[in-house]
């Protein structure tokens, strides 16, 4: 059983702390994708795993065993990197291979697992050839299955897709969920993009500034985003954010043009508290102006293809509303923007913690508030 | 790909001018003067000159000296280049591994090529000196075992230490930018697959330094058989019984100590012809086993 334990990691350089208080559980056989924008700390937690990079604090447990110490070759994980770092003065079948040739597998059996491995991916008949040699979804290949053949207890990948154009790169997105499936290796894949995260992952883990923002799975990370941040990183076109001040004599949210947004539900903030009200261009719906939940005006309509993404303009905040149908509308021209209540999300202005929204009837219970 | 041209040729001559003017101050003219010398006999005092043909090269090449000389250019030649690119290479993969002290090291290391060459011969006159120097330790053990004035094979040994440890330090810059130009994703992909630091030395960055090691050897070589005069005039002058006598010591001797000017042009043709092949050889049979990614 290969499940993977961290338990309060930190990294630092020197006096600069770039990671701190991670705590991470990977069940074994889980894909698990970090995602988080560059600069985030997601490589290097990758990376202090393989054992790449030194731990600075905390531990890092693999099947049990505590791997601080231990060199990478003594961990059994495999990695993919993101430029593939195949060896270029090596054959396909060399490179794939090396890690035998170096755990000294006698030659014949080596070949044979070297051609197996090979085949799964699709490269049997390229096992002379030099990386040179080959496109960027071969080389990808290469990686992979100088990965496999190890058969390793955990799988890393750093951002494996990411030099691909955009078709190899869905295809392969698929190839490596495929793989995992039958080979059952726990997984984690880094990457900064969302579709990536969503479509491989079992749980997601949402990074920023060298901590974790949130673990959950794809679904309710999308739902119940637990902070600002993953709420605006999370979803494409990005959360809808508005600023506004909670009334609870009124029963609802004050936007800044003094427009109430009612909240039928109770909430836990107090009376006169900042808060950022978040909802999805996905999840509104473009009405007649004075009968929504308030009125913008229209900068621009982007043609998607299967729908249309309306850029409007709330107080000169932008606002998106991806909708079906063609509004014919000019630009200037007034609209109303309906929301239901499962469409919102409440934010701590300060903190910019997810404020939760108790689906509950007004109609029985007075709004508490609450300290 | 796209090129810049200019528009009027007279620019194109004017830049190419200096350049152009000393190459051929300092390199065609004397070449073409020693090819013209190699043929004829030359008065030493002036006064006009005989031609004729091939004699001054007969009577080089039946010249046991000279062969003699030949033998000590090569051997000086190969073990110094082997000693001081395997030098560079070690101490160039100790600071690419950025083991404590690298940055000082990396600077320390690169000193000696500043270093012109009778300097260095004058340094090694007093480290090999047999009274007073840090070879004379030995005599101390037996006297009179160490004296590089007496003994040939002492005599080659130092000159070829002095000239290694003069070209350590060019080799030793070429290692280290290629050992550092080696992506550290395939080092670690290395790791990953298992292979411990000496392993990845073999099987990784000795593959990959092959195009360095090749421009190196050609460099090297090509350096000893001609650059190495400096530190045999001021080392050994050529003896003990013309045991340190290269190739180029010993056109410097035979032309201007004497006077011999055809014989010595006659050497330095067959001395920039041998070099030539070499390095043509090196060209066509040793670069067909280089990677270059």
């Amino acid at each position: 059983m290969a499940e993977i334990r961290i338990r309060n990691l930190a990294k630092t350089y020197g006096k600069t702390t770039i990671m701190q208080g991670i705590d991470l559980q990977i069940a074994h056989g889980e894909f698990v994708v970090i995602l988080g924008p560059s600069g985030c700390g997601k490589s290097s937690l990758l990376r202090m795993i393989a054992g790449l990079e030194e731990i600075s604090e905390g531990l890092v447990e693999i099947g049990g065993t505590v791997v601080n110490a231990l060199e990478p070759r003594e961990r059994g994980c495999a990695m993919v990197f993101q430029n593939y770092a195949l060896y270029p003065h090596m054959t396909v079948a060399e490179n794939i291979g090396y890690a035998l040739k170096v755990a000294r597998i006698p030659k014949a059996e080596r070949m044979a697992r070297i051609r197996a491995t090979a085949e799964s991916v699709g490269l049997g008949d390229f096992l002379d050839r030099r990386p040179g040699q080959l496109s960027g979804g071969q080389r990808q290949r290469v990686a992979m299955a100088r990965a496999i053949i190890r058969e390793p207890k955990v799988f890393l990948f750093d951002e494996p897709l990411s030099n691909l154009d955009a078709k190899l790169r869905l295809q392969m997105r698929q190839e490596i969920r495929k793989i995992h499936n039958r080979i059952g290796a726990t997984s984690v894949f880094v990457t900064h993009d969302q579709h990536e995260g969503m479509t491989l992952a079992d749980r997601l883990v949402v990074m920023n500034k060298g901590t974790i923002e949130q673990i959950g799975t794809p679904a309710e990370i999308y739902e119940r985003p637990q902070s600002l941040y993953v709420a605006g990183f999370i979803g494409s076109p990005p959360m809808n954010i508005l600023p506004g001040q909670v009334s609870t004599a009124r029963r609802g949210v004050l936007l800044e043009d003094g427009t109430l947004l009612p909240i039928l539900s109770q909430l836990d903030a107090g009376d006169g508290a900042m808060v950022h009200v978040g909802f999805r261009p996905e999840q509104a719906e473009l009405v007649e102006p004075g009968r929504g939940a308030f009125d913008a005006r229209l900068d621009m309509i982007e043609e998607m293809g299967a729908a249309r993404l309306c850029h409007l303009l709330f107080e000169d905040i932008p606002v998106s509303v991806l909708t079906e149908g063609r509004p014919a509308l000019a630009t200037g021209a007034p609209v109303g923007i309906r929301l239901t209540q499962e469409a919102l999300h409440l934010f701590d202005a300060n903190s910019g913690h997810r404020i939760e929204l108790r689906r509950i009837d007004t109609r029985l219970v007075e709004m508490q508030p609450s300290a | 790909m796209r090129r810049a041209h200019f528009k009027t040729s007279w620019i194109v001559a004017a830049l190419l001018a200096p350049q152009l003017l000393v190459i051929f101050v300092f390199f065609y003219w004397p070449s073409a003067q020693a090819l013209y010398w190699a043929f004829t006999l030359e008065q030493p005092w002036g006064g006009g000159n005989t031609w004729v043909g091939f004699e001054n090269f007969r009577n080089v090449l039946s010249d046991p000296y000279y062969w003699s000389s030949v033998r000590v250019s090569v051997i000086f030649a190969l073990a110094t280049t082997a000693l001081a690119m395997g030098m560079a290479l070690t101490l160039a993969l100790f600071v690419d591994r950025q083991l404590a002290g690298y940055r000082a090291f990396r600077v320390a290391l690169i000193w000696p090529y500043a270093v012109a060459a009778p300097a260095v011969g004058l340094a090694f006159q007093f480290v090999f000196n047999p009274g007073a120097g840090i070879f004379s330790y030995i005599n101390t053990i037996s006297p009179g075992l160490w004296d590089p004035s007496r003994y040939p094979a002492q005599a080659v040994l130092a000159i070829i230490i002095a000239g290694a440890w003069k070209q350590v330090a060019y080799s030793f810059v070429f290692f280290l930018a290629a050992l550092q130009s080696i992506p550290r994703s395939l080092t670690e992909a290395a790791a990953m697959d298992g292979a411990r630091p000496l392993r990845r030395m073999l099987d990784l960055q000795l593959p990959l330094l092959t195009p360095t090691i090749f421009f190196l050897i050609v460099i090297n070589i090509t350096d000893s058989f001609t650059d190495s005069f400096g530190i045999v005039d001021t080392l050994t002058g050529g003896g003990p019984f013309r045991a340190t006598d290269l190739m180029v010591y010993k056109i410097y001797s035979d032309g201007f100590r004497g006077f011999d000017y055809s014989g010595a042009a006659a050497q330095s043709i067959i001395l920039m012809l041998l070099v030539i092949a070499l390095t043509f050889v090196q060209f066509r049979y040793v670069e067909r086993r280089v990677h270059y990614s």
